[in-house]
């Protein structure tokens, strides 16, 4: 049983860090806030079966429209703000969001929601290991849409944005469309990782959405290799397992997290199997040989 | 009603000094670097940890006041030297995410070293209560105040009348034009964080006097807001700072004070930075 949360949390991680990647990764646009997108999909889906008796797939789409409307907004505000503007006013909006699920009563304040249902399935309630297909079916569509986007010509538009967005502007790429694009798929995919989320732990409160788990998600797409998809799957992989294997590292889990994301910058931006990383090039170069 | 306004403003601008200590440090980096100082909330703790420490070992305030500081700049210049010097010339992304990891990992640090309780800072006060009517200034107002006044007048003269203020205002304009003129461009940035610092470490010790409460996570709401206050500034602008952090610290009080708001105080100084942002991105007193 241990197990099995133990993979269904780590297949949500992956879900999220492969929507992050979306953003940052392939569009360049910093966000500092994924977790209050995973907070806003995760209470869509809370409140629409609890307080209105929904059943689990409509609530889960509307987790993800919710959630892809609420990026597009974001989207939108990052026209105007770019680089360490876009990273302070995604911060800003993590704080605003857990305000506001802590300060409304509607969000169950303080109090979370709780005794949220789990998803029926032919008539009976989905047991941990019918749970942990659907999150694997859930992690296949996310990393389903980002190979989609990096091999369509959205993509191409993305990244000539994340590396010179006046240069992309001046060759006819419309910026803004495609970063209302990439922030949209990039949250709604949090929505379905927030849905997940409620619908597993049957419980969820604010806190649980706030900045640091933003940074967590952060840390492991940066730790991955950022702007690729192993490299999210893999950083979400590894920072989710190795709390539970270290006790010790789940205590000082910030600490450890800061010490990543502030080694990796100093000498391997690339993390662990990016692009240009150390680790890649070997493997390359050995397919290669 | 008047009265209660007249005391909810000096609430407010005790507040906005505090907060103006803590964000000049981070619109001065900002002003040499272009890059954001997210670490610097972690410099303004360890004001508020070294103070009291001092303070505890000493029993005098200014000793505590100055063991504060000095902390603060050592802290500032290290990590001048060995994460953002470094990290110059490398997207800004990057910088930023170090400076996040470089102030989590140091939160944690304080939580295990000082333990995650708080500390309480009392400090017996030799100054007198002001008391015109209804209206009160207590000693640690009197104090915050006093002090950051004494604080920023420096700074101004610092930044006016002296050869390194002058190099300061220069590089913070035009780096390459600065060097050109050969300036040392390097000392220029280590002066700058070394007096953002110590700015932050003095802001540190007296939010821990004020709020009678030193803790590990005492850096993140000055952190965050300091973040929201050159913003409004605008970015790199040490006025427009001194300003933002006023108008905050009046604002968010008056809020409180008056309104019943469904919002946290703190989430209202990101709505403003939001707002502010989308309508004028240069800040209150930032040129494009």
């Amino acid at each position: 049983m241990y197990l099995y949360t133990v993979a269904t949390l780590v297949g949500i991680y992956c879900i999220l860090t492969l929507g992050l990647n979306t953003i940052t990764g392939i569009a360049g646009q910093i966000s500092l806030g994924h977790a209050a997108f995973l907070g806003i999909g995760a209470y869509t889906a809370a409140i629409l079966t609890v307080t209105y008796g929904w059943d689990f797939w409509p609530a889960l789409v509307a987790a993800c429209l919710t959630a892809g409307v609420a990026g597009a907004l974001v989207g939108a505000a990052a026209i105007r703000v770019r680089e360490d503007f876009l990273a302070i006013t995604t911060m800003g909006i993590n704080f605003v969001v857990v305000g506001v699920f802590l300060y409304f009563p509607f969000f169950g304040g303080s109090f979370g929601i709780g005794g949220i249902p789990s998803p029926r399935w032919f008539g009976g309630p989905l047991a941990k290991p019918g749970f942990l297909v659907l999150t694997l079916a859930g992690l296949v569509l996310a990393l389903g849409v980002n190979l989609w986007l990096l091999r369509s010509w959205a993509g191409l538009a993305l990244m000539a944005t994340r590396e010179d967005e006046d240069s992309a502007r001046a060759a006819g790429v419309d910026v803004r469309r495609f970063k209302i694009l990439a922030f949209s798929s990039g949250t709604a995919l949090a929505g379905l990782a927030g849905s997940l989320y409620a619908h597993y732990l049957t419980f969820i409160s604010a806190g649980d959405f706030g900045f640091p788990f933003s940074i967590t998600i952060l840390c492991m797409l940066v730790l991955g290799g950022i702007g690729t998809n192993r490299g999210a799957i893999l950083g979400a992989v590894v920072l989710g397992v190795l709390p539970e294997l270290f006790r010790p590292l789940a205590d000082y889990r910030m600490l450890t997290y800061g010490a990543i994301l502030l080694a990796l910058m100093r000498w391997a931006p690339h993390g662990l199997v990016g692009d240009e990383s150390w680790l890649w090039r070997i493997l390359r170069r050995r397919a290669a040989a | 009603m008047t009265a209660t306004l007249v005391q909810q403003l000096i609430n407010g601008l005790t507040v906005g000094s505090l907060y103006a200590l803590m964000a000049l440090g981070l619109t001065m980096v900002y002003g040499v670097l272009r890059v954001l100082h997210i670490a610097h909330a972690a410099v303004f703790t360890l004001g508020g940890y070294g103070g009291l420490a001092v303070y505890q070992a000493t029993g005098s305030f200014w000793l505590a006041l100055a063991g504060a500081m000095l902390a603060a700049v050592v802290a500032g210049l290290a990590m001048e030297r060995w994460v953002y010097w470094p990290l110059l010339g490398k997207p800004p992304i990057a910088t930023l995410i170090a400076s996040i990891g470089l102030f989590i990992g140091l939160e944690e640090l304080y939580r295990i070293v000082a333990g995650p309780e708080p500390y309480a800072f009392a400090v017996p006060l030799q100054l007198p209560e002001i008391r015109r009517g209804p209206l009160l200034v207590t000693p640690p107002q009197l104090l915050v105040m006093a002090l950051t006044a004494g604080l920023l007048i420096a700074l101004w003269l610092m930044l006016t009348r002296t050869a390194l203020g002058l190099a300061l205002r220069a590089a913070s304009q035009d780096q390459e034009m600065a060097a050109a003129c050969g300036m040392r461009v390097r000392g220029v940035v280590m002066a700058n964080f070394a007096i953002g610092s110590a700015l932050a470490g003095a802001a540190g010790m007296l939010v821990g006097i004020y709020y009678n409460s030193v803790s590990p996570t005492m850096g993140d709401v000055a952190g965050y807001k300091g973040l929201a206050i050159i913003v409004l500034g605008g970015l790199g602008s040490i006025p427009g700072t001194v300003l933002g952090a006023l108008v905050i610290g009046l604002v968010e009080t008056l809020v409180i004070g008056f309104v019943e708001f469904p919002l946290p105080r703190d989430a209202w100084a990101f709505l403003a930075m939001i707002a502010v942002f989308l309508a004028r991105p240069q800040g209150l007193l930032g040129v494009k």
